[in-house]
Order: C-alpha cells, then structure tokens, then sequence
C-alpha cells in the first residue's frame, strides 16, 4: 500500500516539485522588499521572483531528465510519466523559462510586474505536465482546469488596461464554455464503456460490450472541448481578441503551452482508447483539419496588428498539426503520427517564441508599436532583431534551412502514408497562401522606410536570438530530435 | 423503475438549455449561468451512468464531486473578473465589451 503511493508520488514528482514550489514562492514573494515609489499597488520589481520561479522549472526539468528511459506508471493507471510525457513536459518547462525571460523586463516596462504572475505561470505549467501524463479522463479535465484557470487571470494581468481585461473574459466565457462541452463528452465515453480509464477503455471495446452511439458522440464532444484549447476552427474565436489583448508575453506562453498540452492530450487519448473508431472518426478530423488551414491563413492574410496576425497564424498551424492525428487509427502509423505531431510542436514553440520575442521588444507602453507599419525600416535601425524575425516568418511558411520546413515535410510525409493526397495538397497549398502575408512582415522590414524603437533588454535578446538559432540549427541536426520524437511512442502499460 | 433513458434525455435538454442561455444571453453572469446549467447536466448523466451501469463502482460519483469543484473554482474566478470589469465600464453586457474586432 505504501509503495504504491510511494510509486505514484514518484511517477508525478516534477509536478509535485512545480506545484509545490509555486506555493512556497507565493509565500516568499510577500515578504520580498517592494519598491514604493511610483509603481503601483502590489507591484514588484525585484528579480528574485522569477529567478526563484527559473529555478523551480530547472529542478522540475532536471528530475524529468533523470528519469528518461525509466517509464512510471502512478494511482492504479491514472498517470503515465512515459517517453511521451516526458518529451512533453520538457518542452513545457522550456516554453515556461523562456516565458519567464520574455516577461521579466517586459512585465516592470508596462509597470504589471506582479510576484503573482510567476506563481500562476508554474501552477499553470503544472496543469499542462498533468495533461501530458494523464491516462484517465477525468485527469484530463482536471488538468486542462489546472491549466486553463491561471491562464485566464493571467490573460487579465495587465488590469486596468481595457483590452487586457476584455481578453480575459472572452478567454474565460469561451474556455469554460469548452469545458462544459469536453466534460460531458467525457460523461458519455464513461456512460458507454463503464470506465475512465484509457486502459480499461481499450479493454471494454477489445471485449465488443459498450454503446458505439455514446462513445463516438462522446469522442464528438472530447474534440469540440480539447479543439477549443486549441483553437481549431471552427472553435477558434476567441483566439484573435484574446491573443491580441493579453500581454505579449502572456499571448507567447498560452501560444505554445496551452497548443502542446491540448495536443498532448488529444494524442493520448485518440492513439491509446479510440483506434477501434478510427473509421469514423479519421473523416471528422480531416475536415477539421483542412477547415483550420484554410480559415487560419485566409483570415490573416488581411490582418494590420501583428497580434492578431500571428493570432491568425497559430490557428493555422494548429491546423498543421492536426493533420498529423487524421492518420492516427492505421496500422503502424499512430507512431508517424505521433512523432511527427511532437516535432512539429516543438518547431511551432521555436519558432512562435522567435516572433513573439521581436514583437514584445517592440511593443510601446499604451499598446502601441504593435502595427504591421511600425515594423518599417527595422531591417536597417535593428538588424539582428529584424532577422530574427525573418527566420521566424520564414519558418512559419516552411523555408528551408528552418526547423519549420522540417517540421511540415515530417507533417505531409504522415499524412501522404495515410493516403490522404488531398489533405497533404490543402495542406501545401495553404502553406503557400501564408507566404503572402508572412513574407509581408519581410518586406515591411527590410523595403520601407521607418524609425521603429525597440528595447535592448538582455533577457528578451537572448530569448530571441537563442529561439531564431536553434530554429536554424536545430534544423540542421534534425534527425536527433526526430529520433527523440519517435522514441516518445504511446503505448498501454 | 425509471428506466436510463429517461435520466439521459432529461440531462441532453439541460445540457440545450445551457447552450441555448450562454449563446443567446447577453450578459456575463447570465452566460456563466448556462455553462454551470451545462455543467449540471453533466452531473446528471454521471449519476445516472454510475447508477445503471456500475453501482458496485464509485468512481462516477466521484466524478460529479470533481465537477462541482472545479466548476466552483471557475466561477471564483470569473466573478471576480466580472467585477474588475463592471467596476471600469459600468457593464459587462457581453455585446459591448467589443474594443477589438475581428
């Protein structure tokens, strides 16, 4: 008996760390001096709080890393630390410190540095790393809540700023609104099969005793909720207004983590408990799939606010990536699938954090700065900065040599074994639409004339430089992080 | 007894009320109202699954308790934003809360 709990505590133990230290630290943070003058209420300057929040991340990571190789499975199934979620979770927690080094500066600069945003920051990181390892259903919803709950207040951090605050209630109906839909989703799968668990899931379909009916309505519903996470057309409307008013660094966070966690656990979920509807289901999110493309480049091709723009674009790319799951019930493809959907999130979070770091060292006080307009003549006032930007737009539309291209062949070369020509064609074609406007940005930099300011703050040029080199480099040395993504397969205990 | 079925439409027609308030429904408070009636009718089905289906196992009750406090915590944090918001604009009136647009 005490081994197992033993067992289990170990299985979640970075998350435990995380949580844990999230807790402490809001405790700590009250009693760190505050600068009084002229900041206001609750503001706080001092850098030990993210450095604090840095080093729960590093310890989370580094036990995560210790346990590579080492699958646990903890609380009669509910949890699994496998390759799976451990790929995940360190590409959660990297996403978090290269959030913490987009933020520090940008926060004390809008004057909405708050101790309490870092807190939100690790319980949220915590909800995304359950998601990753939940086998159960009911720790899938839990987790998405524990995810989706800070991230709805930190949506709203920069109160009483109105755009932020608007953000964060569309943020908050249309989140909650998608969880009323995932839970009852859940509700008919347990109706149907009796349990929650994936495993016993499997088990009840391999034994012919359930209600088909339920379990595909329920796995209807699991799409609608988890695709509002993120944000797959047609559950996408939030996404524009609330990336476009949270702060930037908030927008580049919920960007990358709230997509790779509601992919995590899209992919566990369908690989492991629904192959056996894969008929049924597979034409469904085809649709879906082609939808988003079409919709996500077409919409922001006529976007002028570079937020909204790349709003836009990571609606698009979700559609990318959910072409990788259309292929997820066939025979020896759920691993393509699965493989190539981890390396395109990572080329996704390189990359989104490559842009959104140029956008946040441009943004003014009083959202200005934000234009596409604003960007005239970067090329010539700040170059690095301007080809920082380039190598994200050009890994957006998927030029070679950038981790984006990469990502996007490994993406079409799944979809193409699955046999499905025309969603790969939709797919090429649409890529090919995005050239427009991302090539845009380009020539606005480098063509027109402008004075644009920008911010020379170290953390936030290092965040930049070091995510627009790994897209380069990484690309380049793509195989191993290929063969990482391939190690990390699904499969039941 | 009163067979499954029953229970399972009754929660569908709540669930639909639900959706139908948070769509239709102009106000913030009024719209949360229909995610919690949504909410609710995912309680009933619960329930009633764990009832019918597997009486012996408690994990459906469970389930519902979940909801309930997760549901709870949402609201916390909801209503508050609601505040923050109606103490700026006067409002929370959905439809004018519009600074951004497609």
């Amino acid at each position: 008996m005490i081994g197992d709990i033993m067992t289990s505590l170990w299985a979640i133990l970075p998350v435990i760390v995380l949580a844990l230290w999230a807790c402490v630290l809001l405790l700590v943070d009250l009693w760190l001096p505050k600068d009084q003058q002229g900041s206001q209420q609750g503001e706080s300057n001092s850098p030990i709080t993210p450095l604090l929040a840095a080093l729960g991340m590093l310890t989370s990571a580094a036990i995560v890393i210790a346990r590579i190789g080492q699958p646990t499975m903890g609380f009669g199934g509910m949890m699994m630390a496998d390759g799976f979620s451990h790929f995940i979770c360190l590409l959660l927690l990297a996403s978090g410190l290269v959030t913490i080094g987009l933020s520090h500066d940008y926060m004390k600069r809008l004057g909405i540095a708050r101790g309490e945003y870092y807190v939100l920051l690790m319980f949220s990181l915590s909800g995304m790393m359950l998601m990753s390892m939940s086998a159960d259903l009911i720790m899938v919803f839990l987790s998405l809540e524990l995810l989706s709950i800070p991230l709805y207040v930190m949506a709203g951090i920069a109160t009483p700023r109105p755009s932020s605050e608007e953000a964060a209630l569309k943020y908050f109906l249309l989140g909650a609104f998608a969880s009323g839909f995932l839970v009852y989703g859940i509700g008919l799968v347990f109706g149907a099969t009796g349990s929650t668990s994936l495993q016993q899931i499997v088990a009840v379909v391999q034994s012919g005793n359930y209600n088909l009916a339920l379990i595909l309505g329920g796995a209807a519903l699991i799409i609608t909720g988890l695709g509002f996470k993120v944000a797959i057309v047609p559950f996408h409307m939030w996404t524009p207004d609330a990336y476009q008013g949270a702060p930037s660094a908030v927008t580049a966070f919920m960007s990358v983590g709230a997509k790779t966690a509601g992919f995590a656990a899209l992919l566990r979920v369908f690989v492991l408990a629904f192959p056996a509807f894969s008929a049924d289901i597979t034409p469904v999110l085809w649709g879906l799939a082609a939808l988003t493309m079409v919709l996500g480049n077409f919409a922001a091709i006529a976007q002028r606010n570079i937020k909204r723009l790349l709003a836009y674009s990571s609606i698009a790319h979700a559609g990318y990536i959910m072409m990788a799951l259309v292929p997820y019930g066939q025979d020896g493809l759920s691993a393509d699938s699965v493989a190539s959907a981890l390396f395109y999130l990572v080329a996704y979070a390189f990359t989104n954090f490559a842009a959104w770091a140029v956008v946040i060292a441009l943004e003014q006080a009083g959202e200005k700065g934000l234009e596409l307009q604003d960007y005239a003549g970067l090329g010539r006032k700040h170059p690095a900065l301007a080809a920082v930007m380039a190598v994200a737009m050009l890994s957006f539309t998927g030029v070679p040599p950038t981790l984006g291209f990469v990502g996007k062949f490994y993406l079409f070369r799944t979809v193409l074994e699955g046999g499905h020509v025309g969603l790969a064609l939709i797919g090429v074609l649409t890529s090919l639409v995005s050239a427009f406007y991302y090539l845009r940005v380009i020539v606005v930099m480098y063509m027109q004339e402008g004075e644009p300011e920008a911010r020379r703050e170290p953390w936030l040029q290092a965040m930049a430089y070091g995510s627009a080199i790994g897209v380069v480099a990484l690309s380049i040395f793509s195989a191993p992080l290929l063969f990482l993504a391939s190690q990390a397969v699904l499969k039941l205990f | 007894m009163i067979p499954l079925s029953f229970y399972l439409i009754f929660a569908a027609g709540l669930f639909s009320v639900g959706l139908f308030g948070v769509l239709a429904r102009k106000n913030a408070i009024a719209i949360l109202m229909g995610i919690e009636l949504m909410l609710n009718a995912v309680n009933v089905n619960l329930v009633a699954f764990w009832r019918y289906r597997m009486p012996e196992m408690i994990s459906g009750q469970v389930f519902a308790v979940i909801v309930f406090a997760v549901a709870a915590a949402e609201v916390a944090v909801g209503l508050a934003l609601f505040i923050s918001i109606y103490r700026r604009r006067g409002t929370i009136a959905a439809d004018q809360i519009d600074l951004m647009k497609w």
